[in-house]
């Protein structure tokens, strides 16, 4: 089977009154591999979504090889030999990966001789250039294992054209560089159209032929990645002109005061085994320390020991002073964080923007009187805050739940940043928001460095994370194995290090 | 001495006999709630299932002469209300596990209603095979006189065992129950899967039902079920979702709920309430063991949920 040439045609979608996809065409090239750059909401995954019959566009159609199809159902996505890669993973994790891989087919078999089930799955995927153990439990695989079973699945079940979500935000530049590299290959040896949504200009420039810039839910600019600069995307991604707002300020060198001093912690997983190892670290007043490294190597077990949700046994001290997480603590050593995924974090999403904005001082004068709230004095803070970050809501009544993810952000930074922020734990903080959101917590973050609080930034982007940090640590199997300061961070190097290998 | 005491040793024969009698709805009502909750939905409501079971197994095979037929009917009961839970638990914002509650409400307030002209009559029970012929000794004949439905019980965990494992439903199911996110993805209809699993549990809860009342204790009672509706489910999670694990699993609460009348048998009266409570202490001991967050089942279906 050659690989088909598919074409969008003027699909628009509604959802109610949004306008989810407005009029948009697309054309795969065969044997290309095609990205798709937009910001959040920009309507990225509904129209991949309508490629693979989870949605039915209102109106336009879809083309392979010229005839047009109906696609109503994933099965018929499939049938056309389309499959996408999520960026959440769709393997099952109880059952091996063999048994995705069973469970995926088309048909399904009455009854599995797994022996010889074993044998000719291994058959099939040694001509793959990706390698995955088959007998093992997807929980258990690492989130580059996953991204690699992902994609031999589809190869296994023989799909032509082939839509990555964002798959490079779970690997290292390492992985990343050898996963894109393959379905490149593929592609380029004709076996193979890919789809690639990304966020990341030089990935798009390293491994995409052609590039389709959405924004609110319209093509705005489309062509070979080769005529387009990386300005020319940042403008049509977002609409206007960019200045590069992140920049390292003038930074006086870092104060001699240790603020945050970690030794010797360690803290279990979930699952029980050690995650963080005998893990020591200092922050300074008036600097920022990054943590590289792969999702899953500690980061989450360092953090929530750290904020006190997770037992742990070491001391961590801030200025000095023993801290636990306790909210008395919180409040005099000025320990404040922004995590990831700030609406299930950092907010309660039922409560109404003001209280949420009260969360750390409602039981202080003048927000309270005695046991009483005074909603008054509530009501007066939130107003302040709200115009100060300038946070877009319906009312300070309504309920956060209702705030867009760049709103809700913006309503953690008023809150965490306007208390004496002494130590600010940022953890994947600009996970899943939007361009300009982002740009504004990076400027926030650099601005309470600058007023001289000692900031952690734990972060699996480490772009975002050499655009920031003065000094760098690489976390990996739970461990810090590597330090450098971020004028003399190469990424290659972190890399290394953060594939768990010694640097060569 | 007379050749057919046997002294102490009745104590364990009796026990061994007691547990494969009170285990075998135990079996039933466990693996049904297994291949349910494998589908990522909890069914409560098996309590209530497993009384509608008992009174429509009793009445069919009293009407009918034929138990068996009873214990194919209080299969079909099951299944209907298992329907029922799976249907209405399909609607959004609908909570499997108040539904299941309420379904125990249902099911045990129906099968009282509709059970009350079967308090009198006799219908015929089981028959059971006398896996004791050998043996001049009653206790050992009382205690080998084991149920047919006893060794289908033990059929059904292998099989469902296999189903789980070896077939390509079995897998389908274990997606569904999994990551709806991955049933989808693959185009699977995820609520057809899961009001199927629940129908079978009833079923099955249906049967385990049927030999409460045509077996042991082999009457229709108001005071038939002593909570193993509920209990089935505690075991389903103390099985870590492994149909042999439940088999295991019923015949070790079936034993420690043999234990009171065991040793009421062998002339032990005393504290007949404590051994009697054998069973629930048990129940919540290992509840207490097996549940701990530092160690995370395995098996455990991805989308169980207390809400959603």
């Amino acid at each position: 089977m050659s690989v088909p040439q598919v074409e969008l045609k003027n699909m628009t979608k509604r959802f109610g009154a949004n306008l989810a996809l407005n009029n948009v065409s697309l054309l795969i090239r065969s044997g290309t591999v095609h990205a798709l750059l937009g910001e959040n909401g920009a309507g990225k995954s509904t129209l991949v979504k309508c490629l693979v019959g989870f949605y039915h566009p209102d109106e336009g159609h879809i083309q392979v090889d010229g005839r047009e199809h109906r696609l109503n159902s994933p099965k018929d996505a499939d049938a056309l030999g389309i499959g996408m890669v999520y960026q959440h993973f769709t393997l099952v994790p109880s059952m091996t990966v063999a048994q995705n891989l069973v469970v995926s087919g088309a048909r399904l078999p009455a009854y599995i001789n797994w022996q010889s089930e074993l044998r000719r799955l291994a058959e099939v995927t040694k001509k793959l250039p990706f390698h995955v153990p088959l007998d093992v439990r997807v929980s258990q695989l690492s989130a580059g294992e996953k991204q690699k079973a992902e994609i031999v699945k589809q190869l296994y079940l023989g799909r032509k054209l082939l839509i990555l979500d964002e798959p490079t935000s779970v690997l290292t530049p390492a992985e990343a560089d050898e996963v894109l590299g393959h379905v490149r290959s593929l592609t380029r040896a004709g076996e193979l159209s890919a789809i690639l949504i990304s966020h990341k200009f030089h990935e798009v420039r390293r491994f995409a032929d052609d590039v389709t810039v959405l924004r609110r839910g319209a093509s705005v600019r489309t062509g070979a990645v080769a005529d387009l600069t990386d300005d020319a995307l940042a403008e049509a991604m977002i609409g206007e002109p960019v200045s590069k707002i992140v920049q390292h300020a003038p930074k006086s060198p870092p104060k001699s005061d240790i603020i945050l001093s970690i030794s010797d912690l360690r803290v279990n997983g979930d699952n029980g085994l050690p995650a963080v190892k005998d893990l020591s670290l200092e922050v300074r007043a008036g600097e920022i320390v990054g943590i590289a490294g792969v999702s899953g190597n500690g980061q989450l077990e360092l953090v929530e020991a750290l904020m006190g949700q997770r037992d742990r046994s070491g001391t961590i001290a801030v200025s000095g002073s023993s801290f636990n997480g306790t909210r008395l603590e919180i409040a005099r050593l000025g320990v404040y964080g922004l995590p990831q995924e700030p609406l299930k974090n950092a907010c309660i999403d039922r409560m109404s923007l003001a209280e949420n904005l009260a969360l750390r001082n409602f039981d202080r004068v003048p927000l309270c009187r005695g046991i009483a709230m005074n909603y008054g004095a509530l009501a007066e803070q939130a107003e302040r805050l709200v115009a100060q970050f300038r946070v877009k809501a319906p009312s300070l009544t309504a309920s956060m739940s209702t705030l867009s993810g760049g709103n809700v952000q913006r309503a953690v930074l008023a809150r965490e940043l306007t208390q004496d922020v002494r130590l600010l734990v940022a953890s994947n903080p600009t996970f899943g928001l939007d361009f300009v959101a982002c740009e504004e917590t990076y400027r926030r973050i650099v601005e309470a460095r600058n007023g001289g609080a000692a900031v952690l930034l734990i972060s699996e982007d480490l772009d975002e994370l050499l655009g920031l940090v003065d000094r760098v640590l690489v976390m990996s199997a739970g461990r810090i194995v590597h330090e450098v300061s971020a004028e003399g961070a190469d990424k290659r190097v972190i890399g290394k290090y953060m594939a768990g290998m010694k640097a060569a | 001495m007379d050749p057919t005491s046997i002294g102490w040793l009745a104590l364990p024969l009796a026990i061994l006999g007691g547990a494969i009698r009170v285990s075998t709805p135990f079996i039933f009502v466990s693996i049904g709630e297994l291949i349910t909750e494998k589908s990522g939905r909890i069914n409560l409501g098996l309590e209530g299932t497993l009384m509608l079971g008992a009174m429509a197994g009793y009445a069919i095979s009293y009407l009918s002469g034929s138990p068996w037929l009873g214990v194919l009917s209080a299969g079909l009961a099951g299944m209907a209300f298992g329907f029922l839970h799976g249907l209405l638990c399909s609607v959004k914002r609908v909570n499997d596990t108040a539904i299941g509650i309420s379904l125990i409400v249902l099911g045990t307030g129906l099968a009282f209603f509709l059970g009350k002209p079967l308090i009198e009559p006799k219908a015929p029970p089981l028959p059971s095979i006398a896996l004791g012929f050998w043996s001049s000794v009653p206790q050992v004949r009382a205690a080998l006189d084991v149920n047919a439905l006893f060794f289908v019980g033990i059929a059904l965990a292998f099989a469902v065992y296999v189903f789980l494992n070896r077939t390509g439903w079995g897998l389908m199911l274990r997606t569904v129950g999994d990551s709806e996110d991955a049933a989808r993805a693959l185009g699977f209809p995820v609520l057809r899967v899961r009001i199927i699993a629940t129908m079978a549990g009833g079923f099955l809860a249906g049967i385990g039902g049927s030999f409460l009342s045509l077996s042991y204790p082999g009457s229709w009672s108001e005071g038939l079920s002593s909570g193993q509706g509920i209990m089935a489910v505690a075991l389903v999670i103390f099985a870590r979702w492994r149909s042999v694990n439940a088999l295991g699993a019923s015949l070790l609460f079936g034993g420690a709920g043999a234990l009171g009348p065991a040793l009421q048998g062998i002339g032990v009266t005393g504290y007949y309430y404590l051994f009697n409570a054998a069973p629930y202490i048990l129940t919540l001991a290992i509840m207490v063991a097996s549940t701990s967050r530092a160690a995370p089942f395995a098996d455990a279906p991805g989308e169980l949920k207390l809400h959603r």
